[in-house]
């Protein structure tokens, strides 16, 4: 067998015929993150392909949205994406205000951004904790769920809810932050940042980790922007963009924080570990987001008023926002009645998982599953 | 450069393929021939002065009224940073298309979901198979005309209410 660069050739000079084998991962698989399958063709080790087969959880999302109406879908989009429900609530918030032309009171987009923040580190905390233990490290796992858990406990302070949340509405927020919220919000970040350090010394920078994810399943800028790779997957290879900055929306503009990229400090740009540790540090530029919120934050409304019938005119909106899994996108057409004509949202998980059948060529099957982590696919996000 | 610019540069190179531009009503777009759009996609990738490396969003919008389907290309450049949305019309009875899973990979699935969900065939896509649906599902469940079969393989697809006097989501009016 010799081994040239990322390409694993199999070469046999003794006689023996190596035969493809077709394997089945999943639905049910520990590691794949919900309910997903993979048929793999396999040489020995070594995968020649391994092509997913998504629809699982396929629960038409797209096509309630053009039954229930403007204000009542809200709860289904905590629904796209259960691991980071904020992110899609804001996103669906964003686009019927476009088409409506509904202003948010600025008191109500700052306790967005702060939900949604706090909802990105929960994310990131899971992502990272779930990779580690998908290769193999449970320990880190359950240190991560600690401090989910009372991100966890502070939005369901805020909403009633810890993870479907239905915190915003149309033109705001339901509610303002409860009392006290900001106060245990900035305990809580004093208690996360340290933990973060205590977590890399844990696990990011032990040396067997590293060897396992370094030049492991890498993906190119090139690539990345053709499989219209988004958020910290894009970021790991090494394009420095984010929607919150580069087209931005809400009070972002106001806020100083800095965006991740993948270096290569450990194998080739782009690896598993880049975007691993752009999770890691973005967490820490979230505790920064909401600290500057929760100090520009003044008294005000949350919620804008907005008729109760809601019927934007007819026209249409295509609105990003950047949730944990990057840039999505909603893509609304209104025909004028109190319910979207279409709605297409276009998430960060159905870009990764179209990129796994190419980038996963040569891996070996192990890898597949660290390759699955560091793209931190939530499947209903595929399936909608 | 914003929408009109880059459709003038569009105009001055593909002429008639190139169809009305919209800017009244919210976001700009502008229509492309069927036909052409897998070229008229290459050239906004390649042309430097436009670069748009990525589709941002690719979806289907099926229009029973005026007998068309409509498939629309959000493009976006991360080189320069500016956006363009096309629209292709296609006729309802037997929706065809030119693929441009050649252009970016991106399109790949997709265009499979517009395939699987509205029905449109994409003509030189490499793989063009259901993707959320399962293989043997009957219809396009996006159209707007689609009825919702009463079972598949032998599996109810609604139930009675078990509580009386509640109505289930099948029997309450739609709008």
């Amino acid at each position: 067998m010799s081994i040239t660069g990322l390409e694993v050739e199999v070469e046999r000079d003794d006689g023996f015929e190596t035969e493809e084998m077709t394997l089945n991962m999943g639905p049910q698989h520990p590691s794949t993150h919900g309910v997903l399958r993979f048929v793999i063709k396999a040489d020995g080790e070594v995968m020649r392909k391994a092509t997913p087969d998504v629809g699982y959880l396929h629960r038409s999302i797209e096509k309630i949205a053009e039954k229930v109406g403007y204000a009542s879908f809200m709860p289904y989009t905590d629904r796209v994406d259960y691991v980071a429900a904020m992110p899609c609530n804001q996103g669906w918030a964003m686009v019927t205000e476009r088409l409506a032309g509904i202003e948010v009171p600025r008191r109500g987009e700052f306790c967005r951004v702060i939900a949604t923040e706090l909802n990105r580190i929960a994310s990131h905390l899971l992502a990272v904790g779930s990779m580690a233990m998908d290769i193999g490290a449970y320990t880190p796992f359950t240190h991560a769920l600690r401090e989910r858990e009372l991100i966890n406990e502070l939005l369901q302070e805020l909403c009633g809810s810890r993870l479907t949340f239905n915190y915003m509405r149309i033109g705001g927020c339901a509610w303002d932050l409860p009392p006290r919220f900001g106060e245990k919000a900035i305990e809580y970040l004093d208690h996360l940042e340290p933990i973060i350090d205590e977590y890399n010394a844990l696990i990011s920078f032990n040396k067997i980790y590293v060897e396992r994810l370094a030049s492991v399943a890498v993906i190119s800028r090139e690539e990345a922007i053709d499989y219209n790779l988004v958020g910290p997957n894009l970021r790991g290879s090494g394009v420095k963009y984010d929607v919150r900055r580069d087209e931005p929306y809400s009070v972002y503009p106001e806020i100083d924080f800095d965006i991740p990229v993948g270096t290569g400090e450990a194998g080739i740009v782009g690896d598993s570990y880049d975007r691993y540790m752009v999770r890691i540090r973005e967490m820490k530029e979230c505790c920064k987001i909401i600290r500057q919120c929760l100090s520009k934050m003044e008294p005000g409304p949350v919620i804008a008023k907005v008729p109760r019938n809601l019927k934007p005119k007819p026209g249409e909106a295509y609105v990003r926002v950047e949730s944990a899994r990057g840039d999505m996108g909603w893509y609304c057409v209104s025909d004028g009645s109190t319910a979207p004509y279409r709605l297409k949202i276009r998430t960060g998980s159905f870009a990764a998982m179209s990129a796994i059948e190419h980038v996963s060529r040569g891996l070996m099957i192990a890898d597949l599953v660290a390759l699955i982590a560091s793209l931190d696919i939530v499947a209903p996000e595929v399936d909608r | 450069m914003n929408s009109a610019e880059i459709v003038d540069r569009l105009r001055a190179r593909f002429g008639d393929k190139i169809g009305d531009f919209d800017d009244k009503a919210g976001d700009p777009f502008v229509y492309v021939q069927p036909d052409a759009i897998d070229e008229v996609c290459g050239h906004l990738k390649n042309d430097e002065a436009l670069a748009f490396d990525a589709l941002s969003n690719l979806s289907g919008v099926d229009h029973p009224k005026t007998s068309t389907i409509q498939v629309v290309y959000h493009l976006y450049s991360y080189r320069h940073r500016h956006m363009i949305v096309l629209k292709v019309s296609a006729n309802r009875e037997d929706p065809v298309i030119r693929t441009v899973a050649g252009v970016w990979r991106a399109a790949n699935w997709h265009e499979r979901e517009v395939f699987d969900l509205l029905g449109v065939r994409f003509e030189g896509h490499p793989d063009l198979r259901r993707l959320l649906m399962p293989e043997d599902w009957v219809g396009h469940p996006l159209r707007k005309d689609f009825v919702e079969p009463e079972e598949y393989h032998g599996i109810k697809t609604s139930r009675e209410s078990p509580i009386h006097g509640i109505k289930t989501s099948h029997e309450s009016p739609t709008k």
